[in-house]
């Protein structure tokens, strides 16, 4: 059976929704697909033992307050997708944290708390900070070409000439979306630092399912399609360009545009083998992590922690790569706490969240037993490299659980369990097949927000605009 | 339509896209991106939906017709002279 539409999208992760949502308000025929049973790709959500989990979800950055001005992805969003601010439910961070040995820089979402960290803790370089901050601030948005990119570190050296403040800067940066490891694109850099620490993280009461419900609900509502447990196939195309797609199941469905969030490697290997073998392994991420959730039978404060997020790292030098020996790095990683963000409802089971970089083939490499001994041995280290910076939870943990590469790579269908995606961004969303464009982590926006823009910015460009 | 229902059908548009923004005191002889907030995307909405409620189409180098409500009452009155004012917003 073959059916038609204007436009399909590949992938119901925050941009694939975002992107049909566009589509589906301006009357397109339009359907969003996923392999997986439940939507929402790298930032999704689970279910165990009558618990709900969210995967993904650290925090929400860019967070401004409603009706800010100025052009703040945030507002673009909601004005774009026409949600209500209020709809977010946003509760604001308490604090979070960037801790080195021997130092630490704090930050909230009023910029000024970081910017006398930095004033107080390196003296010396507050001036270059300052001037970094005014030069970024007219900063254009991400340049829609595909070229060689500049990084951050060369860029950032003609600002700051403390290697420790910049390793600092840098880390939550780099594990908010970083592809690359120890550096980040310049261009990425810029949005990332905006994102972060001059507007800030914040967290939907309810976590990760209010936006995805509400990005479900509002697709729905405007008569989007959404068809969940399809993969595709193969997508279809000819010397006249795209046709469709041909589903798992054997079911063909045309369309003369397709915007996949599948993934850049992952995308081209659905097409022709010509189109297919102008992608290799290469192309495909480096950097992956295991997270570990604890329930705790009480919040963290109570435990005397306030923090929301910690940034930590046990060297001098920044550690962000894919381990070389070992299935994960102990010596860098982030530690969250969902309830430190302010909420009308604390979360029902309080957690803290632990994120380390991880090695995908030494995960895939396990038999079953392998597998589970090592996640729990990985845990237990985990944790007392975690108590440095934070606290123990182990006393009072009444539930853990946790994902590795493999999981990830099970769920979402990206090689490698590679979560930030291929190191190759194409910010144009342009393929080498007319008609089949990218959105989500591969066109290159980071983070929520970032996949949400690039639904919205890719349906715009290549779907949208009147013929 | 007349054109000042033309300009009508326009904020009525914007209305919708902009929901925060004050359109009460604006100056149709002004752009409208001095007065309120409207970036490309948002331009690219109000062709859009001048397209879906009225079935007006807008090609894309003629988006500068749109600057102003009255170059808007100007540009688009001849396309919707014959069709009839149709307000989500009022």
């Amino acid at each position: 059976m073959i059916e038609h539409y204007d436009t399909i999208v590949i992938g119901a992760g925050m941009s694939g929704l975002a992107a049909g949502i566009r589509l589906a308000q301006f009357d397109q025929r339009v359907i969003v697909l996923d392999r997986h049973s439940l939507w929402g790709g790298l930032n999704s959500f689970y279910k165990q033992k009558g618990r709900r989990f969210d995967v993904g979800l650290h925090a929400l950055t860019n967070y401004v307050p409603k009706g800010t001005k100025g052009n703040r992805p945030l507002a673009r969003i909601l004005r774009q997708l026409r949600l209500p601010h209020e709809a977010l439910k946003l509760g604001q961070q308490r604090g979070s944290r960037v801790s080195f040995p021997g130092v630490s820089l704090r930050w909230t979402n009023e910029f000024e708390v970081l910017r006398a960290e930095v004033a107080d803790k390196f003296p010396r370089e507050i001036d270059g900070f300052d001037r970094l901050v005014r030069d970024i601030e007219p900063y254009p948005e991400l340049a829609p070409s595909d070229g060689p990119p500049v990084m951050a570190r060369a860029t950032l050296g003609g600002y700051l000439t403390d290697p420790l403040l910049v390793d600092m800067l840098l880390l939550p940066l780099l594990y908010y979306g970083s592809p690359t490891p120890d550096d980040v694109e310049w261009n990425s850099f810029v949005i990332l630092f905006k994102s972060l620490y001059e507007e800030g993280f914040a967290r939907p009461e309810g976590g990760v399912r209010t936006i995805l419900d509400l990005l479900r609900g509002r697709y729905q509502e405007l008569g989007g399609e959404l068809r969940m447990n399809s993969g595709v196939a193969r997508i279809l195309h000819g010397p006249r360009g795209l046709e469709g797609v041909l589903l798992d199941d054997g079911t063909e469905l045309r369309a003369r545009t397709v915007l996949s969030s599948a993934g850049y490697v992952e995308t081209l290997r659905m097409c022709s083998t010509d189109v297919a073998q102008t992608v290799s392994d290469a192309d495909i991420g480096p950097l992956t992590f295991v997270e570990f959730l604890s329930v705790l039978d009480r919040p963290p404060a109570q435990l005397g922690h306030e923090d929301t997020i910690v940034f930590f790292n046990t060297e001098e030098r920044l550690v962000y790569a894919s381990p070389i020996e070992g299935s994960v790095d102990l010596r860098s990683g982030v530690l969250c706490c969902p309830d430190n963000y302010e909420a009308a409802t604390p979360p029902k089971d309080p957690l803290f969240r632990l994120t380390l970089l991880a090695n995908y083939s030494a995960w895939t490499g396990f038999d079953e037993d392998g597998y589970v001994a090592e996640k729990a041995r990985v845990h237990d280290l985990a944790l007392d490299v975690a108590a440095r910076f934070a606290f123990d939870p182990r006393p009072n943990t009444v539930y853990v659980d946790g994902f590795t590469p493999r999981t990830i790579q099970k769920f979402t269908g990206h090689l490698g369990g590679a979560v930030y995606g291929s190191p190759n961004k194409q910010l144009s969303g342009r393929t080498p097949v007319e008609g089949l464009f990218l959105c989500g982590t591969d066109q290159g926006y980071l983070g929520i927000v970032g996949a949400m823009l690039s639904g919205i910015a890719m349906a715009n460009q290549h779907a949208l605009q009147p013929a | 339509m007349t054109k000042d229902e033309v300009k009508e059908a326009v904020k009525d548009i914007i209305a919708t896209i902009a929901p925060d923004e004050d359109l009460a005191a604006l100056d149709h002889s002004k752009l409208l991106r001095d007065q309120i907030e409207l970036d490309s995307m948002d331009f690219l909405d109000i062709v859009m939906e001048l397209r879906k409620r009225y079935g007006v189409q807008v090609p894309e180098e003629e988006y500068k017709e749109l600057g102003s409500l009255d170059s808007c009452g100007r540009y688009l009155h001849p396309k919707m002279a014959a069709m009839e004012l149709k307000l989500l917003n009022a």
